[in-house]
């Protein structure tokens, strides 16, 4: 449908007198107070975070404080042990994250820029296994992880299970579908004259992808990062079924330690929670400019 | 560039031997013309590692599942361990299992919720925010924020909001001292206030879902659609809107998939008892835990996945046709 | 054709190539290699399943601070006098919980903490736990008869070393009684009688906190074991009684008598929090086991504890509820020997006072141990114990795991919801015991 119009591409839109102005005003009334709102929740458990819990438990939480302290971070820290489990949680989700991103930039290669017979059926595989909900599979997943021998440099139990490489291998299985889908949409994209140039320059397959087409993919390998770093970063299932030692455990089972421990002082729990979310608001504040951008899901096309 | 700093060396593919499995390009697309044989083992490779890991670590276990819920098993021993017995399962749950229809219902109201109000709204934020706007990264961060967070952080986030004497809200609206409202501790009321905090979440996602789709929209298009005089309400739904339907079919999909998944924030809560069971927890308690019954719980599973496959059948086939017709 | 496409590939192509060349990602993907091998290397010195002879592996769900620290110091002690290390691995109980099954098929550690009856024979039932004993005929004399049947097996062997006990009892605060004059009350009538007068007087007569679906359980134990003796709970337990019958419907018919007096909101709040009103004075009387000591410590000198009343006096209060959380030894132990050991010394007199000494708020189960630092809760708690007939494990520890998590849990809620559909309740649970007690 969309035949381009040939119209100059617009900045702002054409000053429209009164009238524009007052929907611009309405406008910014309206995201202001509504992002405060979305806001509240998490400014409500900062505030929370920043007082003496002697003091919540004389005024009620709903009250002006005393004073404000940053005691809560200092005590979730050490109490929760924080810096072991982001570290066990890093060296679960970071591997994870390089590991899918070029798996599925493998496959989305593959499917997107060679015409095989199985193509369609290969890209639906994963489509569809990313959609599937955990449970189904975390039952025959424990049993076949029991039953994977490892050596011993891999994974100190010497099988899959109990070990960071299983929950990596889970991850990278259980996300590519969702990547390779995302990828392949974008990948095709990009004019095929790219590849076919390399190609007559003599460059194999390899070359090809790794140098002409995974390097233009990376509006969208930025996006899929910050997301499945989210992803990965904040998972509890695979763990909970998968990992049999406490000191290996992601950050999640920290947090449910903490909040098991100190069950009705919410200041310190708080304090916890803020403190093991900071990874994954960070990294999307960080790459929150290519976000948009390359979320293109390859799907707007008409 | 790098590419072209190579001497071609390599034989510039001269004969071309299709190679087996491989079409000649049609319909005027330029594709890649042969391969040699070390490029098929490449290829074969890189589709190859990527897709026995998937199928061996998703598909299989699915398939395991399925076979697992026509047996009464405890999870302990071998194969031999595992009594067989064909539908009863199934009978069983529909039949005299309390929670099962409950839950059912929660998960279709979760749907029906999650498809009305945040979806709705996360359409309308994309529209506005799709424009040159002063602090339009501030709006975009603060309605996308929750979906970054942990659901064990969102769930204590929002029982700190619901808290019936310290939450914000009870004192907010003057309940906390007197007439109390048990956000989550009510059976009629907690699954509507737990789906206010998913909401929460999911608005910012179809937020984001549809501001990419909406950046994507050639802008001439949106310009047009403006000069033609048509005022915007009308131009959005009758030009742009038909544009994103493809990001409509990911949302909705991507929303049916939240609602039938929909799981930590309820087990993080309350572990989906009192009035927030739903199918994934009832799953999740048969097989996770000391209380294994994993032929119940993998039947449940299966009817989860139907569930699941009708819509992601769906989807698929309507992502795939318009790749057939491409 | 309004498609998306990369901002023009074709000038970006030619700067930005060559530096993310295959060198950086090169180098991103070994450092990558380089992280996922390190755990294995560095965690390859505490192996469990190595079945070494100088070490000792020891599963653990004592996450908090105060009993985490407390095990330390008993384990440092059994090194010093057996010169064998141990390595500890602990989890946050409720993972703990949730991952038994699959924990004790998978690596368990030698010896791994778990707690006494139905629940420890369902595992030495299916085999995932080591028979004990030749550990009891050492041990044996530190613990009493009831001590050792919570301790043994179906198949007559002992398969649990009982450590320590945190019975049930009804809990309230005497200054405030005393300020309004209200009695202990002995039989089930008066129990319901001085509710009425606490709520008249503006108390909040039971402080209930049911949010993790199990405190209420004992409440359910204590009435049907008040109403219709130990050995009909006992068999319900087991599912050898109809849940549908006349004596279980008189169960639910004594409860919902209590059932206006109880906090509102029960399932909205944690035991912690209804303790909170107890502790506040703004409720009368609760339900609970002695972990609301620990809770409590400043308070101890104004607390105090009464057994559950009597209903029908052919049983009177004979029985209480005492559930026993110890430790046994797994399928295949990597240091059988050395595990024994351990468990040897657990069961001794020495252990449970190094425990109660760093963490003060439970009861040794040893008879031998030394009693002398107790607070005044703890020796009433010896007493209150001793002069029982019959000790029960609680409900998700006397009946079927599958049948505790999730029939009994959702049906006890389901009733506290709704008290005037009893009939509805019961047929739920008669028709999932049905399903679950096959055998």
């Amino acid at each position: 449908m969309t035949a381009p119009v040939q119209t100059p591409r617009h900045g702002g839109k054409p000053a429209g007198g009164g009238r524009e102005r007052a929907f611009r005003v309405a406008l910014y009334v309206f995201l202001t107070v509504t992002s405060l709102i979305w806001l509240a929740p998490l400014l409500w458990a900062v505030y929370t975070s920043l007082r003496d819990y002697e003091d919540t438990a004389r005024n009620g939480y709903f009250s002006l404080p005393e004073s404000l302290t940053l005691d809560n971070f200092g005590k979730a820290w050490t109490q929760a042990e924080l810096p072991h489990y982001y570290l066990n949680t890093l060296l679960i989700t970071i591997p994870a994250l390089v590991l899918v991103l070029l798996f599925s930039s493998l496959v989305a290669f593959g499917v997107s820029r060679f015409n095989f017979r199985f193509n369609l059926a290969l890209l639906m595989l994963f489509t569809a296994g990313n959609l599937l909900p955990q449970q189904v599979i975390v039952v025959p997943l424990y049993r076949l992880y029991l039953l994977t021998p490892v050596p011993e440099w891999l994974s100190d139990s010497g099988l899959l299970l109990d070990s960071q490489l299983g929950i990596v291998l889970i991850h990278v299985a259980f996300q590519s579908g969702f990547c390779t889908f995302v990828l392949s949409n974008f990948m095709k994209t990009i004019p095929f004259e790219l590849s076919e140039a390399a190609r007559v320059d003599g460059a194999g397959v390899l070359r090809q992808y790794w140098q002409v087409v995974l390097p233009l993919c990376r509006p969208a390998l930025a996006a899929l990062a910050t997301l499945e770093f989210t992803w990965i970063y904040n998972d509890f299932m695979w763990a909970l079924v998968l990992i049999q030692t406490g000191d290996k455990m992601p950050i999640t089972s920290a947090l449910a330690n903490l909040s098991g421990q100190y069950f009705t002082d919410y200041n310190l729990v708080a304090a916890g929670s803020l403190l093991a979310a900071l990874p994954t608001v960070l990294v999307f504040l960080v790459l929150q400019r290519q976000f948009v951008g390359g979320l293109t899901l390859g799907s707007t096309k008409g | 560039m790098a590419v072209l700093d190579q001497p071609p060396a390599t034989a510039p593919a001269t004969a071309d031997t299709a190679a087996p499995g491989q079409r000649w390009p049609g319909r005027g697309r330029r594709r890649a013309t042969s391969l040699s044989r070390a490029d098929q083992l490449v290829l074969g490779l890189m589709l190859g590692v990527p897709t026995v890991l998937h199928v061996a670590l998703v598909w299989l276990p699915t398939l395991a599942s399925v076979v697992l819920s026509f047996s009464e098993w405890n999870g302990i021993g071998g194969i031999e361990d595992i009594q067989w017995v064909g539908l009863d399962n199934y009978v069983d749950i529909v039949s005299r299992y309390p929670r099962f229809w409950p839950a059912v219902q929660h998960n279709l109201v979760w749907l029906f919720f999650l498809l009305v109000l945040p979806t709705a709204f996360g359409l309308l934020l994309a529209v506005l925010l799709d424009r040159k706007l002063r602090f339009g990264r501030f709006y975009q961060t603060s309605f996308y924020l929750p979906m970054v967070l942990s659901l064990a952080l969102v769930g204590f986030i929002w029982q700190m909001m619901y808290q019936p004497d310290n939450g914000l809200i009870n004192n907010l609206i003057g309940r906390a001292e007197a007439n109390q409202i048990n956000w989550l501790g009510n059976p009629d009321l907690n699954l509507y206030a737990v789906l206010v905090a998913a909401g929460w979440r999911h608005a910012g996602y179809v937020m984001l879902l549809f501001l990419a789709g909406l950046k994507a929209v050639d802008p001439a298009l949106k310009e047009a659609a403006a000069l033609d005089g048509a005022n915007a309400w009308q131009a959005f739904w009758r030009v742009v809107f038909p544009v994103l339907k493809p990001v409509n079919i990911v949302v909705l999909v991507v929303t049916v998939i939240e609602a039938l998944r929909a799981f930590d924030i309820v087990y993080v809560i309350n572990k989906g008892r009192n009035g927030l069971e739903l199918v994934s927890v009832l799953i999740t308690d048969n097989v996770i835990g000391e209380s294994s019954r994993i032929g119940w719980g993998s039947a449940l599973a299966v009817i989860l996945l139907i569930i699941s496959l009708g819509f992601i059948i769906t989807y698929l086939f309507q992502v795939f046709r318009r790749e057939e017709r491409a | 054709m309004a498609r998306f496409s990369p901002r023009s590939p074709l000038s970006d192509t030619a700067g930005v190539l060559p530096p993310l060349g295959r060198r950086s990602m090169l180098k991103g993907l070994l450092a990558t290699a380089g992280v996922a091998a390190l755990p294995g290397l560095a965690a390859c010195g505490s192996g469990g399943s190595g079945g070494s002879t100088d070490t000792v592996t020891f599963g653990s769900n004592y996450s908090d601070a105060v009993p985490k620290g407390a095990v330390q110091s008993v384990m440092d002690a059994f090194t010093k006098a057996q010169n064998l290390k141990v390595t500890v691995n602990t989890k946050d109980h409720n993972t703990y919980q949730e991952q038994i099954t699959n924990y004790l098929q998978g690596r368990p550690d030698d010896v791994f903490c778990w707690f006494a009856g139905y629940r420890m024979q369902y595992f030495a039932g299916q085999g995932l736990a080591s028979d004990l004993s030749d550990v009891w005929t050492d041990i044996g004399a530190n613990f009493s008869a009831a001590q050792k049947e919570a301790s043994t097996g179906a198949d007559g062997k002992q398969y649990f070393v009982p450590f320590y006990y945190y019975p049930w009892a009804v809990f309230y605060r005497p200054s405030i009684w005393q300020q309004r004059g209200y009695e202990v009350p002995r039989t089930f009538d008066e129990l319901v009688a001085l509710a009425g007068r606490m709520k008249s007087d503006g108390l909040i007569p039971i402080a209930v906190g049911q949010k993790d679906g199990w405190p209420q359980m004992a409440t359910l134990d204590y009435i049907n074991l008040r109403t219709n003796g130990y050995e009909f709970h006992m068999n319900l337990m087991r599912g050898k009684e109809d849940w549908q019958g006349a004596k279980v419907r008189a169960v639910f018919e004594n409860w919902r008598r209590l059932l206006p007096y109880y906090q509102e909101n029960a399932l909205g709040r944690t035991w912690q929090e209804a303790s909170d009103s107890l502790e506040k004075g703004e409720a009368g009387m609760m339900v609970i086991g002695n972990q609301v000591l620990e809770k409590t410590k400043g308070q101890l000198d104004d607390l105090d504890f009464f057994a559950f009343p009597e209903i029908d006096p052919a049983h009177g209060v004979d029985t209480v509820e005492a559930p026993i959380d110890g430790f046994m030894l797994s399928r295949k132990p990597g240091n059988p020997d050395g595990a024994k050991k351990l468990l040897r010394f657990l069961g001794g007199a020495e252990a449970p006072v190094l425990y109660t000494k760093a963490n003060p708020s439970v009861i040794a189960t040893n008879a031998q141990a030394d009693t002398s630092g107790y607070n005044k809760l703890q020796r009433k708690y010896i007493d209150f114990v001793g002069q029982a007939k019959h000790l029960t494990q609680f409900l998700d520890r006397d009946t079927d795991p599958r049948f505790a998590s999730d029939a009994a849990t959702n049906g006890i809620n389901a009733f506290l919801n709704n008290p005037n559909d009893i009939d509805s309740v019961l047929k739920g649970l008669a028709d999932q015991a049905k399903t679950i007690f096959t055998g």
